[in-house]
């Protein structure tokens, strides 16, 4: 397991903290970044592209950010904080709150465990929208290169 | 219990689709990495692909007439449930071999599980579809577990 010798304060030197927050970044989808995802999807789905029906027959108040992209903007979060030191070995998350075109979105979060003989972390993660409120839970499972 | 969960509609629990082989190209995880807003140089120029690369691949390309009015194509792993209203859902992935261009992978889908739930304004249904993603070696690459509620 843990190869470094006991002497060796190997949790001081474990480079992730509890607590350590991870860097927000803001989203701001727009129908250009949903078109682009819904074509790499192949997804016809009409309430990310047809405003009409998305807002007059499903009575959404605007065009639905996919949920799956959402999810994606959680590894994102995650991968640019770790970076070249390690890579990310689960997710969990789910769609608690749909998000509109035109909505200013915020990604972010925090190290919640550590386990500096296995060499991995556990992070808890959001997407935040403008009023507060965490839309998308999660939670993710690092593992640092030795 | 409302008895939603019949044993007619368990009996689906277990039915896997047919397995789907893919082939990763550079041009779709460039297309994947700007889609998703992702700013690193390695998946923006197809290097090797965005962990959640794989659901693009493995997205369903349904022929037209299997659209229905909303743009969607019927999953034909599911059964008829008696609730319709779809609500949020969650995902749950483990990642085991990253994904890079030229590599052949096959996904199998699993209906693994069915179960109701009393919510707070009546009964919800619940389901859960397993994907597991290999390489050709036979190499686990991606497992997601996916839960949806109906209500």
């Amino acid at each position: 397991m843990n190869q470094t010798p006991s002497s060796r304060p190997s949790a001081a030197a474990f480079p992730a903290r509890v607590e350590e927050r991870l860097p927000e970044r803001e989203y701001r989808p727009d129908e250009v970044q949903l078109f682009l995802y819904n074509a790499v999807l192949f997804n016809a789905h009409r309430i990310h592209f047809d405003h009409p029906y998305a807002t007059l027959v499903e009575e959404y108040p605007g065009l639905v950010v996919p949920g799956p992209l959402m999810g994606d903007w959680l590894h994102q979060c995650v991968e640019e904080w770790l970076g070249a030191r390690g890579r990310l070995v689960a997710i969990e998350y789910s769609n608690r709150k749909a998000a509109y075109v035109g909505e200013r979105l915020t990604t972010g979060g925090r190290v919640i465990g550590v386990d500096a003989a296995r060499r991995t972390a556990e992070v808890e993660v959001y997407v935040r929208n403008e009023v507060g409120e965490v839309i998308v839970p999660g939670k993710a499972r690092v593992e640092f290169f030795r | 219990m409302s008895g939603l969960v019949t044993p007619e509609l368990l009996a689906h629990v277990g039915r896997k689709s047919e397995p789907r082989r893919e082939l990763v190209t550079r041009r779709d995880i460039r297309r994947y990495a700007i889609a998703t807003g992702n700013r690193e140089r390695k998946y923006l120029d197809g290097e090797i692909a965005p962990p959640m690369f794989y659901l693009a691949l493995f997205w369903p390309v349904a022929e037209r007439e299997e659209l229905l009015p909303d743009g969607v194509a019927r999953d034909p792993l599911l059964p008829e449930f008696p609730l319709k209203k779809a609500m949020a859902g969650g995902l749950a992935i483990e990642y085991f071999k990253p994904i890079r261009p030229g590599d052949w992978l096959t996904a199998t889908r699993e209906l693994t599980a069915i179960y109701e739930k009393k919510g707070s304004s009546g009964p919800l249904i619940f389901y859960e579809v397993e994907m597991t993603v290999v390489d050709d070696a036979g190499e686990l690459v991606v497992r997601e577990k996916t839960t949806r509620i109906l209500r």
